[in-house]
């Protein structure tokens, strides 16, 4: 413990004296600020000294360690002091950076001051204070004595709570500030929040439309029970029919999941719009009138439901599968047909799944974004509102943030709810142990209605996809069907003259993109993985509402998130609108709980004793999960790296508030080119796209898998 | 105290409200093998656990070596642990995995192989090391884990059920094995199992748990000839229990049994109704009534081929027998009559 502290008490010092304490221009990595150590690259301890003396504060923690590290002997003395050093001294910065902001100070105090961003050598001195703080809480005894589990279970907090709860914060925050900028009070809150324009059902009694978050409500439910059924038949056709076509159905599953927003919802416009190809034909044919039905909120299912239903497919195959065969075989034995078997036996120990399964499509709905802002019409869904409340023509914060609070508490009902009734029973039938035995084949006439449903539908997506390759082909489709490569040109176009130019109008957001995602997929992989090590694990003390929080993440909608971080990070202490980071930290966070639950599944079935084997051998807990765990867990680092790479690509509701003139994304790029009718470049560039991540999906299968196949059959520990 | 002991102080352990251990005090003596038995549930492997310092005790204080370990991380312990999934490395080779605790230490590459195999000769297995722990079969698997923890020579070898997931025969050949081994390098072993005839086979010592805390302690002979408790003597080693009273004490003492009294050479009995312990083999059958015999109707007959086995129905209640095979055995229904001697009769606490 000792030379632990010691180690970080050192680390935090040099970031305190040597490290630029404010941010720089051309970020630290740049080493610009070497030149000018007094200025711009100066220290935290060289501004104390400057006039900017509340820098003298984090210095105090420091001390308070060295002093207990020099005075102290007795183990439990020296963990309290390093405990209370750590704290102080994190509290003490924090409270400087929250008071003195960079156009003045709050609450009145040190009235005058003002400072920038907190830069690196705030962040170093920070995990200083912070470790010293982690390893004061393993000398007391917790997380088993080991300063490493404690650690890392205090960089996620820390993480989790800068990054998720303190821009959330913001949103609470601002969304009662009155009108006319007349400070904070709760009496326009409830006005607002319930206000018809949000909760309107005027368009159940036919006098006008619904409010955003009826018509959010009534299509995050249909999208969740369409998606979840059609889910389940591509599960059950999957794993209990004998259809011949398997293969070809799961590349169909797969495509939507890598095909980045707006896409279908083009190809649908121009297919069914009014200029649309199907419409044009039936209207040439049948003379049948051409209406808008696919603006408003049956289209925006229709897209949604081509986007969705593979998220439902690959959680419900896991359910079904796991489904036990000797169950299912008991059933039989018992007399049961096959109708009786499914019905009774199978079904209901498929429920957490359809729980689960329903949940992410109400979810991934009510947050989608792409689809609404190209379907919508006339009415209004949260998401988009949000979105214009903040980017239209008259910005209104308070309005966006009570319209996120209306989305998230949606979100966050459907969450507990879901928590709360399968916490309540128990299904669980996989045991670890593989059984012997065959699922039960479908009655026939269950098999029909499986394949009735999931095939039209297959085809349509296909017809789809097709279709889209040949839209990226043709000038303007609808109008001008000639064949040419030049949206292609425009967009990726390259010339040699004197070396190699890259002039295509989406090469910077492509190679922004690629960037991004590149950074971010290892490191949400790897907060995941952590947080998912540490649930499974180590036994310590909050363990519950450490994991529900990590979780939060997942119920908060993109565009909640987008704004938060655009309320929270605008200004000091952490101001990181317009870089770079920005976009990763919130990839990072947005896509992490999918890494947790994976890297849950995965290492719940590796035996625990594993662990201790190692532990016992004379391995610390870093060593075990560098040597042991991790070269297990091959699958499941694949699934959360190509997970959080394809949607760091795909997302556009978060991203779409925080990305920069310098920092586009390929997402935005395209919602500027939809937005500038120039739908043959947005879809020559999705089709770039979704070719990029098939081959980014691949190498990544290559580099890792080929490494665990050699153990993927003896995981068990025997 | 010298290397290799072994010393709980008052040690208690609770998950939550559930005691799992109540306050226990032991000593284990370097160099002998101690088995930890007892019924499942029973605190067993938590007090194993507690030892390789996978669990820190809620109170109380542990000392291996003469050392306070109390509050020493297991990676810090020097003890190793078998487990009772063996918990090979499924990712590394047999060397790798019988090497993983010196290359973890740090020990050069060179030394680290050598000392593996040498282990690996010692278990048997010389010549396996290239192969992956799932290419052995569980015999051998087994043997590998045994490898991997005496490699890293600890003050204290642990073994949890190590036999478990073995057949009857082999469970057999491996513990005689792991005794040998034991003794060949003098190592302190604590040894749990909830099989008593493994138990009886391989310690010096037994220590037999029950409800979280130690029922009885002593060497396998004095377990099974002076048991304190109705509980040991089923535990170990099958018994009958008769209800008797003890009717007078002293250097003799003197029961009741249905209308018998019989003087028996037992001392320090104190009066009242106790349970007399009798085992199988040590009762007699015959047709004819004898000084001392019960009538015994036979309720159940099992042929074993070198031994029948009877369940009898006697005034005393139901009575197991074991007898040796004979030309001419009873058969169900028969009506018997059941003797034994004064000599073999143990009396334990009602």
């Amino acid at each position: 413990m000792r030379r632990t502290a010691g180690l970080w008490l050192l680390i935090g010092l040099a970031g305190y004296a040597l490290l630029p304490w404010y941010m720089v221009t051309g970020g630290v990595l740049s080493f610009g600020w070497l030149g000018d150590l007094s200025g711009e690259g100066a220290s935290a301890l060289l501004w104390s000294l400057s006039g900017r003396t509340w820098l003298w504060l984090p210095l105090f923690g420091f001390a308070g360690a060295a002093l207990v590290l020099a005075l102290k002997r007795d183990q439990l003395q020296t963990a309290r002091g390093l405990v209370a050093s750590g704290a102080g001294g994190l509290a003490l910065m924090a409270g400087q950076g929250l008071v003195i902001l960079g156009h003045g100070t709050r609450f009145g105090l040190a009235e005058g001051a003002s400072q920038p961003g907190m830069g690196a050598g705030a962040l170093v001195t920070a995990a200083g204070l912070l470790f010293i703080l982690t390893t004061g809480i393993s000398g007391l005894g917790r997380g088993r004595g080991d300063a490493f589990i404690t650690g890392m279970v205090g960089a996620i907090v820390a993480l989790v709570g800068i990054f998720v709860f303190y821009p959330m914060a913001f949103i609470l925050v601002s969304a009662f500030e009155l009108k006319g900028g007349a400070g904070f009070g709760i009496s326009e809150f409830f006005p607002r929040f319930f206000a018809p324009e949000i909760w309107s059902t005027a368009c159940f009694t036919g006098r006008g439309y619904c409010g955003a978050a009826m018509n959010s409500l009534i299509l995050g439910l249909s999208t969740a029970l369409g998606t979840t059924l059609l889910g389940l038949s591509f599960a059950l056709i999957f794993t209990r029919t004998a259809f011949p076509a398997k293969k070809f159905l799961r590349v169909l599953t797969i495509l939507p999941i890598i095909t980045p927003p707006f896409v279908i919802g083009l190809a649908l416009i121009l297919l069914f719009g009014r200029a649309g190809t199907v419409t044009e034909f039936f209207s040439d044919m049948f003379g049948w009138e051409k209406t808008r039905w696919l603006y408003g909120i049956w289209g925006v299912w229709l897209a949604q439901m081509l986007s969705f239903t593979p998220i439902a497919f690959l959680v419900l195959i896991g359910v079904v599968e796991g489904v036990s065969p000797s169950m299912e075989e008991a059933s039989q034995t018992l007399d049961a047909n096959r109708w009786q078997t499914f019905r009774y036996v199978s079904l209901p120990l498929m429920r957490p799944g359809l729980a689960n399964a329903f949940l992410l499509g109400f979810i991934e709905s009510l947050a989608d974004f792409g689809n609404p802002l190209v379907l919508s019409g006339n009415e209004n869904f949260l998401s988009t509102e949000i979105y214009f409340a903040i980017v239209g023509t008259v910005a209104d914060p308070a309005k966006a943030a009570i319209l996120s609070l209306v989305l998230l508490s949606l979100t966050l009902t459907a969450f507990l709810a879901q928590r709360y009734w399968l916490g309540s029973k128990n299904y669980a039938t996989v045991t670890g142990k593989a059984d012997a035995g065959r699922h039960a084949a479908l009655n026939p006439v269950l098999r029909w209605t499986c394949y009735l449903v999931a095939i039209p539908w297959a085809a349509f997506t296909m017809i789809l996809y097709v279709l889209i390759v040949f839209g990226s082909f043709v000038k303007l489709w609808g109008y001008d069907h000639t064949l040419t490569t030049e949206h292609y040109k425009r967009a990726f176009g390259i010339v040699h003259r004197n070396g190699w130019h890259f002039i295509g109008s989406a090469w910077d957001s492509y190679f922004t993109t690629l960037t991004i995602a590149s950074l971010a997929a290892p490191l949400t992989a790897a907060v995941g993985l952590a947080t998912a090590y540490l649930l499974v694990r180590q036994k310590f003390f909050g363990k519950d509402a450490f994991e529900f929080s990590t979780m939060l993440s997942f119920a908060i909608p993109g565009t909640v998130i987008g704004v938060a971080y655009v309320m929270a990070f605008n200004f000091p202490p952490i101001e990181l609108t317009g870089t770079g980071l920005i976009l990763i930290i919130v990839f990072i966070f947005r896509n992490m709980p999918v890494g947790v639950r994976g890297g849950i599944a995965a290492m719940s079935q590796l035996d625990r004793s594993l662990d201790e084997a190692s532990i016992t051998l004379g391995a610390n807990s870093a060593t075990t999960l560098r040597r042991v765990i991790l070269p297990l867990m091959g699958p499941a680092i694949l699934a959360a790296l190509t997970y959080s790479f394809v949607r760091a690509i795909t997302s556009v509701s978060a991203v779409i508030f925080l990305v920069s003139a310098r920092y586009n994304m390929a997402t935005s790029f395209i919602v500027g080119r939809v937005e500038n009718g120039e739908y043959g470049i947005a879809i020559a560039y999705a089709a770039v796209l979704i070719v990029t991540m098939l081959l980014a999906v691949l190498a990544l299968q290559l580099v890792i898998g080929r490494r665990t196949l050699r153990r993927a059959d003896r995981i068990e520990a025997h | 105290m010298t290397k290799g002991s072994v010393r709980f102080d008052n040690v208690t352990k609770r998950f939550g409200a559930v005691v799992a251990l109540k306050p226990l005090s032991l000593d284990i003596a370097p160099g002998t093998l101690v088995t930890l038995l007892g019924p499942s549930g029973c605190g067993k492997t938590t007090t194993l656990r507690l030892i390789a310092g996978l669990e820190a005790p809620t109170d109380g204080r542990i000392l291996i070596g003469g050392e306070d370990v109390t509050h020493l991380s297991a990676t810090y312990r020097a003890v190793s642990m078998v487990f009772q999934s063996y918990a090979l490395f499924p990712h590394m080779t047999v060397a790798e995995n019988v090497a993983y605790g010196l290359t973890v230490k740090r020990v050069p590459r060179a030394e680290a192989r050598e000392r593996a195999e040498t282990g690996l000769e010692m278990v048997g297995l010389k010549g396996f090391g290239e192969r992956l722990p799932s290419e052995l079969s569980g015999g051998q698997q087994q043997r590998v884990a045994v490898a991997r923890a005496i490699v890293l020579e600890p003050e204290v070898l642990l073994l949890d059920e190590p036999l478990s997931n073995l057949d009857a025969k082999l469970r057999r050949q491996v513990r005689e094995e792991i005794r040998q081994i034991q003794q060949t390098l003098g190592l302190t072993a604590v040894y749990v199992t909830h099989d008593q005839e493994e138990a009886m086979a391989v310690s010096d010592r037994i220590i037999v748990m029950k409800n979280a805390e130690i029922a009885q302690e002593g060497t396998p002979g004095d377990l099974y000839d002076r048991p304190n408790s109705a509980f040991i003597a089923d535990f170990i080693g099958d018994a009958n229990l008769i209800d008797v009273e003890v009717t007078a004490s002293g250097k003799e003492t003197e029961i009741e049994l249905l209308d018998h009294r019989l003087r028996v050479p037992l001392s320090g009995v104190s009066s009242g109704p106790a349970k007399m312990v009798l085992r199988p083999h040590q009762l007699r059958l015959s047709r004819e009534p004898g000084p001392v015999t019960l009538p015994a109707e036979v309720g159940y007959a099992a042929y074993l081929g070198n031994s029948v086995q009877y369940t009898l129905n006697t005034p005393a209640g139901q009575v197991f027998a074991i007898m040796p095979p004979t030309a001419n055995p009873f058969r169900q229904g028969d009506n018997l009559h059941l003797g034994f001697d004064k000599e073999d009769i143990r009396l334990v606490p009602a």
